[in-house]
């Protein structure tokens, strides 16, 4: 597992004030998600490949994500196309492709690609503690702010306490197949990871609870925006705006 | 002793639910000012079960535990011994939970009331005096098992204990980090409370002694660990005496 591998870097991306990050993330991917017109879209496109630019980020990871990403979108062109009602443009026995379908699943294609573009430029270039203070400090509800920062900080023991297992498994001969015994061996190593994930929590309270813990997480950089993180919060909610109002316009 | 106790367990007795016998059976136990007892036993016999009595993480089944005197009742009144005891859990990923080395560090002096740049300061002095600077801006699960052990440690003195309680601090060390934590140990000027099997360690660190076993504890002098030392389980075993 790989976490955090865009986190680490030098660009004006990366110095950006985590809660500008957060807000202007959030404008600019509601615009794009809600959007429906091909224009506006595109113009998502286009910001997300500049902020990406901008990010300075090895191009290679980054194409690497998208292909994971689009992985799922390759889902939808096999399927709307061929199921979408609307004019036929080219027909093979009782399978028919649709011309709406195929500009629906551009659109999407466009819009998901701009929000990951965008999500990565700017929310993948802050570690994950960072985004969790980030949030905490908008406002969010501190329990699912603690929550996104303990499940970064666990799933790697966890992950580790699961790998033990299967590897004392796999150390006894264990060689998966389909069948009964498997199935029943993956229970125990999952149904033994829960419960051991459930016994370190229980220690880690504790722990916490004897350093004084009193249900608030206080931290230790207290930044305040600068002049810089306030022109790119405005920049991008300029942004926003101009994608919402390309979207009503071509409407 | 010539000082009264600072921790001090009268008759303190414990059972766990699903099990039949007392793993503690009036256990009588203190510990003064600057006093370095170790703790030793059998594995299962309750060494844990007593420090996380003393926490106040368990309740007792009948007995006191006594801070400076006070009998504690509440986790308000343990809320104070927890100030000033600390505990070192046997496995540090328990106790390492913050990002980065220098934010859990902090943790401990943020949460008794620091300011942030005041927590700041605490951390990196802590880990400066630890020799652990190094680690400072290091993510917390990256680090060795040594490291991570060592930070513990020092997120643990960031809150300037007066007692330590130690739980098998030299699991899983090698040679050169128990070496240094023993010199860590050693130049601290606190009381403290060590569960180890490992006699060379307890030799090194120590003076007192207590023996837990079946619910009952004895007590001693860790140079009875010099002159029986071909007494002790680990006897057949080739390790270093005498020399610490």
């Amino acid at each position: 597992m790989r976490f955090e591998q865009f986190s680490q870097g030098s660009s004006f991306l990366h110095r950006l004030d985590t809660r500008v990050k957060l807000i202007s993330t959030f404008f600019l991917s509601l615009v794009l998600a809600l959007c429906q017109s091909d224009l506006t879209a595109l113009a998502g496109l286009v910001i997300g490949i500049l902020l990406i630019t901008a990010a300075r980020l090895e191009m290679r990871q980054v194409c690497y994500r998208l292909l994971m990403v689009n992985a799922f979108v390759g889902f939808l062109w096999i399927t709307l196309p061929l199921s979408y009602p609307g004019d036929r443009v080219f027909a093979v026995g009782v399978l028919s492709i649709s011309s709406q379908g195929v500009a629906l699943a551009t659109l999407i294609t466009m819009k998901t690609n701009a929000i990951i573009l965008i999500i990565t430029a700017l929310l993948a270039t802050s570690g994950t503690a960072d985004l969790g203070h980030g949030l905490e400090r908008l406002g969010m509800p501190r329990k699912l702010c603690l929550l996104l920062l303990f499940s970064y900080r666990y799933i790697f023991v966890i992950h580790q306490e699961y790998q033990r297992l299967a590897r004392a498994a796999r150390l006894r001969c264990f060689r998966p197949g389909t069948n009964l015994h498997t199935y029943r061996t993956y229970g125990y190593l999952f149904g033994m990871t829960l419960v051991k994930s459930c016994h370190r929590a229980d220690r880690v309270r504790q722990a916490m609870m004897l350093r004084g813990f009193k249900g608030r997480f206080l931290t230790l950089n207290d930044s305040i925006p600068v002049r810089n993180d306030l022109l790119f919060l405005g920049a991008a909610v300029a942004g926003a705006f101009c994608l919402l109002a390309l979207e009503l316009g071509t409407r | 002793m010539t000082n009264a106790p600072l921790i001090l367990l009268q008759d303190i007795s414990h059972r766990y639910a699903d099990a039949e016998n007392l793993i503690l059976n009036k256990v009588h136990i203190s510990l003064s000012e600057h006093q370095r007892v170790g703790l030793i036993g059998p594995n299962g016999c309750g060494k844990t079960t007593l420090f996380h009595l003393i926490m106040g993480l368990l309740k007792p089944l009948s007995g006191t535990v006594r801070y400076k005197g006070k009998v504690l009742a509440g986790d308000k009144d343990f809320g104070e011994l927890r100030e000033e005891v600390g505990l070192l859990f046997q496995d540090a990923d328990d106790q390492l939970f913050s990002p980065t080395v220098l934010e859990d560090v902090a943790f401990g002096p943020l949460n008794k009331g620091a300011a942030p740049a005041e927590a700041r300061d605490i951390a990196q002095q802590t880990l400066k005096d630890l020799g652990l600077s190094h680690l400072e801006r290091r993510i917390t699960h990256h680090l060795s098992g040594g490291e991570k052990k060592l930070v513990a440690l020092a997120t643990i003195l960031a809150m300037h204990p007066r007692v330590l309680l130690l739980d098998e601090p030299t699991n899983n060390l090698d040679q050169q980090t128990q070496s240094r934590l023993i010199g860590i140990i050693n130049g601290l000027d606190l009381a403290f409370m060590i569960i180890s099997h490992d006699y060379d360690f307890l030799v090194a660190t120590c003076e007192d002694l207590y023996l837990l076993d079946k619910g009952h504890v004895t007590s001693g002098h860790t140079s009875h660990l010099h002159t029986h030392h071909h007494a002790h389980p680990h006897g057949a075993h080739p390790h270093k005496h005498g020399d610490a």
